[in-house]
């Protein structure tokens, strides 16, 4: 019976049951299709299993879902073991009636068929195990299992259809497994019947580092994030990271703030950064730019402001003991907790690894401003791809909460700075460019503002100083149709005190 | 190939189960066509090839569904053979007697056929 009055219902999207898994909500819009079956496909060890297990632990733990978990492949007792040690003991919740599990053992080749048949007596386990927790969400892992031990194929995929059909009209939402076969998502085409939702799991390994990714590959009656994610798993279960998928309807945060450097806030209109903005500070070696970075958290601390450094780099002692040639003191920030320097070689763990950690940390110390020092080093844990697609997600997630946050990255081609970056450069509202020009005999730093959106800024380039008493930008001088800098300058202007103090001080690298 | 059954024919041994003693459980779901087919046919072979020494239980798991577990069942009907050991199971509704003797091991099996 229709009702004209359920008509708008056709625009709604579909009802959905959340995962309570970190992301993946998010990437489908608050979960999996409620009353329909999902199917989730890779290859082995892509973290299929866990997968479905969060999401009915999860379901019981949080929604007050009980679950079916069905497994084709490991024994009950290994799957409790498993996932205890990964926090998901799924004994206190089958104790409660919460979750039920069971595991079907199909016997390669040991099956006789004699003549016709049906999976009736699958049906019947599963609707006992269904109506005696009242569950509202049943993982079938792997179904596809019993393509080994019965061997109709036509037959099986018609009683699968009708299984996926059956759990439909049971309401429950569903998780089926799959294998990913050659030239299908799973190896009997199991995509075919299951058309609301599909889920691929990848485990792939670039140079030694192993990352996962999760892609929605259809969600019918939904928009959903087409983007593969990263995602990885801890002892906490699954996190998936989308990429990019907070969008761009951030409020902006009201203000500017000091970069640190006085000569710097006065080329971006005499007022700093934007709160809130994203600034990337990138130059070959030696050109100064932790020293920027450092003075920017430094800044922020002076103000009363939290900071959190992550120096992939150096430690935090050496980024103290640097900043104090350099005329500033960490030190009281520290001690304080307003700056928390976190300090970690990239190659220690994998890209996700890395991703939770930041994203751990930045949704535990909730900073005003953020450095990451540099990003160009997580290169080294990735392709330039994924590091993008991590930039523009921690940028968002940033943004989100109005941090200001600045990047810094080592430049490799010392000829065209720009060219390395132009990958991550869009995604940030202020871009300064440190240089190192080798010029009568001496080593010039040089500082430009290659953009800085929505404010008036110098397009000068600037000599970068960086003497024991702070930062400094002096003004280039031009002298018939040539840049003075360094030590020709302060012959030009006659200004001995400049002179002495280049020639007597070289100032540290850092 | 049957001159075991029929020899034993003259000297049954009913109560005492002897190593030879057939156990069978029929699983099926409701009294479908196709679980009375499956039935008929069962015993039909026993009488056939197993006459005085098998006993053969049905059990309908839309009445017992608790007891799809343990004998771990998924398609139906299936027959379980409980003894003599070891335990094999034969799907379908038995209607190729051929497959189901060979399952049942009352026939050697094909070499290159499972």
């Amino acid at each position: 019976m229709v009702k004209t009055a359920t008509r708008p219902a056709l625009v709604r999207p579909v009802p959905k049951s959340p995962t309570g898994i970190q992301g993946l909500d998010e990437i489908t819009g608050g979960g999996l299709p409620r009353g329909r079956p999902t199917l989730i496909c890779g290859g082995p060890g892509c973290g299929k299993t866990i997968l479905a297990m969060e999401f009915l632990i999860n379901g019981a733990r949080q929604f007050g879902e009980p679950g079916v978990f069905l497994s084709f492949e490991e024994t009950v007792e290994d799957l409790t073991m498993n996932f205890a040690s990964l926090g998901l003991d799924p004994r206190p919740l089958s104790a409660r009636k919460k979750l039920s599990l069971d595991y079907v053992q199909v016997e390669p080749n040991q099956i006789q068929e004699t003549g016709a048949y049906d999976l009736d007596g699958l049906f019947i386990r599963l609707g006992h195990a269904i109506d005696g927790i009242g569950a509202k969400r049943v993982v079938l892992d792997t179904i596809e299992t019993l393509f080994s031990g019965l061997s109709q194929t036509r037959l099986l995929r018609a009683e699968l259809r009708r299984l996926f059909t059956w759990l439909k009209t049971k309401g429950v939402t569903a998780i089926v497994t799959g294998e990913r076969g050659e030239g299908g998502m799973t190896r009997h085409g199991l995509e075919e019947y299951i058309t609301d939702c599909v889920i691929l799991l990848d485990h792939r390994v670039t140079e030694q580092n192993a990352t996962r990714r999760l892609r929605v590959v259809k969600y019918r009656g939904s928009t959903h994030g087409a983007n593969e994610s990263p995602f990885f798993i801890d002892e906490s279960g699954i996190s998936v990271l989308p990429i990019a998928s907070l969008g761009l309807q951030h409020r902006l945060a009201p203000g500017r703030l000091s970069t640190g450097v006085a000569d710097l806030d006065a080329m971006l209109g005499g007022r700093g950064y934007f709160r809130g903005s994203t600034i990337l500070v990138s130059g070959s070696a030696g050109t100064g730019k932790t020293s920027l970075a450092g003075y920017f958290a430094d800044a922020a601390c002076r103000r009363g402001e939290s900071a959190l450094y992550f120096a992939f780099e150096e430690s935090a002692a050496q980024i103290v003991r640097n900043l104090r040639s350099i005329g500033t003191d960490l030190e009281p920030s520290l001690r304080k907790g307003l700056l928390q320097v976190h300090a970690a070689r990239p190659t220690t763990s994998g890209l996700e690894g890395h991703l939770s950690a930041m994203h751990r940390l930045i949704e535990e110390k909730k900073p005003r401003v953020v450095a990451v020092d540099p990003i160009s080093n997580l290169i080294s844990v990735g392709t330039s791809v994924e590091v993008k697609a991590m930039l523009a997600r921690l940028i968002d997630f940033m943004k989100v909460r109005q941090m200001t946050a600045l990047f810094t990255s080592l430049t490799i081609d010392e000829g065209h700075p720009e060219g390395t970056d132009i990958g991550i450069s869009s995604f940030m509202d202020t871009w300064l460019v440190l240089r190192n020009i080798e010029m009568n005999g001496e080593r010039i730093r040089t500082l430009d503002v290659v953009k800085s959106r929505g404010m008036p800024h110098s397009n000068q380039v600037r000599e970068f100083v960086l003497t024991s008493h702070g930062l400094k930008l002096l003004d280039v001088v031009r002298d018939q149709g040539r840049v003075l800098v360094g030590s020709e300058r302060a012959a030009h202007a006659g200004d001995a005190a400049v002179a002495a103090q280049r020639t007597t001080q070289r100032a540290p690298r850092r | 190939m049957s001159a075991k059954p029929t020899q034993r024919l003259h000297k049954p041994r009913k109560t005492k189960k002897p190593a030879d003693f057939f156990d069978l459980r029929l699983y099926v779901a409701g009294q479908t066509a196709r679980s009375l087919t499956a039935l008929t046919n069962l015993k039909r072979i026993c009488e056939e090839h197993l006459e005085g020494r098998y006993r053969i239980e049905v059990i309908d798991l839309l009445e017992r569904p608790q007891l799809a577990r343990g004998d771990q069942i998924l398609a139906l009907p299936t027959l379980v053979r409980k003894l003599p050991p070891p335990i094999r199971k034969l799907v379908g509704d038995l209607s190729d007697t051929e497959r189901a003797l060979v399952g049942l091991d009352l026939r050697p099996r094909s070499p290159g056929k499972s």
